[in-house]
């Protein structure tokens, strides 16, 4: 397969790149905020159910309440990001990516 | 025609089209990336109908809908849990996964460390969480056969997790992923259009009023307006605090578990490029966001029209409100012909998805003994890969034995329930290995056996020592009382223990390998040297 013919010090080199940087940088800095926001979002959630009922049980519209609500915009928000991170990658990380992939292979041959 | 034979019709014609495909793919199974990976050559949109076919298991169908009916507010967490947890495997695990791995969850582990430990590791710990998830599975069947048979003696109940038990080995066996893929595939597809015709037949009835339903099933549920409120199910006057916390361990294992199951994370394996992994989990987020809010439907629809008592007489857990719902829609709508009908149907469908989901975790399982623990720890690497198949097609045999045996014994469980202790397991043992292997420079071997090792001990030594095992009389042991962890879910103490124990192994151990993590991280970011789908 592709990888054996590599020398180890070929990615310790494009890891070292800018343009790798980049692409590291890139994904990381939205990857990793997103997950601690809609960890925190989730948790409120779960924190807010054991522990603030009261609240929760505030009827809003009918029988729905403020838990029902915020539950169904725990759905809300996984949409919305999901979609965020397609949008992200399609337009930040994806060519980046298969532009230092084809230099990488092509350099291989 | 009773709704029994005509279950069984359906079923059995169920059984026939996918066993036609399962024998078809294994025709095309030629090499091992065939075998555990169905070639990578299945498109995005497909794989997402097939992890939403996995993951959609008799817990999120006949657990969910159960709890709901039962509890109330507090079983739609479950849902929430189970679905904001995609994030994590889209955002941090899909796609480096698929770029860096082979065939199972080891092989990411593995990549940067001394591989017989870690592989050891690993290999331990997906059997016993898919033995974990098997078990939960088989009582689904369980109690679906006591439902549409009549059959309450435990021989019958015994009989037919036997029956399911042979033939998702054989799915598995003869198909490999292609086939278990395709069984998912269908699966889906059955179960996406069963569950939307009972929510369309039961909004209809409450004239598309949320607000109406939800009123009626508080009435019926004999709880009043505490029934749409958190707290029926966790942290009630008899449970105090603990209850409290066992809601908070019980959301942080559903959110970080799913990333943590191997019968998932090889779904990844099976497309073509990392670009794909990540398109079929956007196709998965949005099936399998689509199924739980049908179950909000189905779970409140089923208290309103069955009643939580009528569920509650026919299954303490809960596990049969949404056929039992499906009867009196069915009836309620139609006449007796139409209930009848609807029950059969939605029935096979239940049976269907069990299936399909004990097909998936078998695979993943022997998958993992046969290529980690067989291939790559016992011969060290010097197998062919046609030995390395046959002993993935034994083990899946004997794993399916033991999912068949222990299946017999925890009846009395919620399915969903007991699906959730093995995503605690899944997110204690394997998630904290996972994201520091992509993440973490310094991660080392030590690190990575410590974390999986005291993440899976500490999950399963609270798992046994408490109130599940023993000392209430829901416990899997009656008759005796050796639980002093308070509460029902182990991960809000073994995750952290997980991430911790990792933390403080690495720390401890010099060893450290950059080249390799370099590798890691350009191959993970970029797709270069990632598996190719094979083209045949």
């Amino acid at each position: 397969m592709t990888t054996e013919q590599h020398d180890s010090s070929v990615y310790e080199q494009i890891r070292a790149t800018d343009r790798f940087q980049e692409l590291r940088r890139r994904y990381r800095s939205w990857a990793f905020p997103m997950t601690v926001a809609f960890l925190v979002w989730y948790l409120l959630y779960v924190v807010l159910s054991a522990f603030a009922r009261d609240f929760m049980a505030i009827k809003v519209l009918g029988n729905i309440n403020v838990a029902l609500i915020f539950g169904l915009l725990q759905f809300v928000s996984t949409f919305y990001i999901s979609w965020a991170y397609a949008r992200h990658s399609a337009a930040k990380l994806d060519p980046l990516a298969d532009e230092l992939r084809g230099e990488i292979e092509k350099a291989d041959k | 025609m009773s709704h029994t034979t005509l279950a069984t019709v359906l079923f059995l014609l169920f059984v026939v089209g996918t066993l036609a495909i399962t024998f078809w793919a294994s025709r095309q199974n030629k090499t091992a990336a065939d075998y555990y990976a169905g070639g990578r050559a299945f498109s995005a949109a497909q794989n997402g109908l097939a992890i939403g076919g996995d993951y959609m298991s008799a817990a999120s169908f006949l657990g969910i809908a159960g709890l709901i009916a039962l509890y109330g507010y507090d079983g739609f967490l479950y849902s929430i849990g189970f679905l904001v947890a995609w994030l994590v495997a889209l955002l941090l695990v899909a796609e480096l996964m698929r770029n860096s791995g082979k065939y199972t969850m080891a092989d990411v582990l593995a990549f940067r460390m001394s591989p017989r430990p870690v592989r050891t590791a690993a290999g331990v710990s997906t059997i016993v969480v898919s033995i974990f998830y098997l078990l939960a599975q088989m009582v689904g069947a369980g109690a679906l056969v006591g439902l549409l048979l009549g059959i309450t003696s435990d021989s019958g109940k015994a009989l037919t997790i036997v029956g399911v038990g042979i033939l998702m080995i054989v799915y598995v066996v003869v198909g490999g992923m292609k086939g278990t893929t395709w069984v998912q595939i269908v699966k889906a597809v059955l179960l996406m259009g069963g569950a939307t015709l009972v929510t369309l037949l039961v909004l209809g009835k409450y004239g598309f009023n949320l607000s109406g339903l939800i009123g009626e099933a508080a009435a019926q549920s004999g709880k009043g307006k505490a029934f749409t409120e958190p707290g029926l199910r966790y942290g009630t006057d008899a449970q105090g605090i603990w209850g409290k916390f066992d809601l908070i361990s019980l959301g942080l294992a559903l959110v970080l578990g799913t990333a943590g199951l191997p019968h998932i994370l090889i779904r990844f394996y099976t497309v073509p490029t990392a670009k794909d992994a990540r398109k079929s989990v956007l196709w998965g987020i949005g099936i399998i966001g689509t199924f739980y809010l049908l179950t909000l439907v189905l779970g409140f629809g089923a208290a309103a029209m069955v009643g939580s008592e009528a569920i509650r007489t026919e299954n303490a857990a809960g596990n049969t409100a949404a056929p039992q719902l499906a009867l009196a829609i069915g009836e309620a709508i139609f006449g007796d012909i139409g209930g009848t009908i609807l029950l059969a149907v939605i029935a096979a469908v239940a049976f269907a998805t069990i299936l399909a989901v004990v097909a998936g975790l078998t695979l993943a399982s022997s998958s993992s003994f046969a290529h980690d623990l067989y291939a790559h720890v016992f011969k060290r690497g010097n197998v062919t890969e046609k030995q390395e198949i046959l002993v993935a097609r034994v083990s899946a045999f004997v794993i399916g034995a033991v999912a068949i045996g222990l299946g017999i014994l925890a009846q009395a469980q919620n399915v969903a329930f007991l699906v959730a202790l093995a995503f605690a397991i899944a997110a204690s043992g394997n998630l904290p290995a996972i994201l520091y292997s992509l993440f973490w420079k310094r991660f080392n071997t030590a690190g990575a056996v410590a974390s999986i090792y005291g993440g899976l001990v500490s999950a399963l030594v609270l798992v046994i020592f408490s109130p599940v095992v023993s000392g209430r009389p829901t416990s899997l042991i009656k008759d005796m009382d050796f639980h002093w962890f308070p509460m029902e879910n182990p991960g809000l103490f073994s995750i952290p223990i997980g991430f911790l124990c990792g933390y403080i192994a690495t720390r401890m151990s010099k060893e450290y390998n950059d080249a390799k993590y370099a590798e890691m991280e350009v191959r993970s970011l970029t797709g270069v040297g990632a598996e190719k789908a094979s083209t045949h």
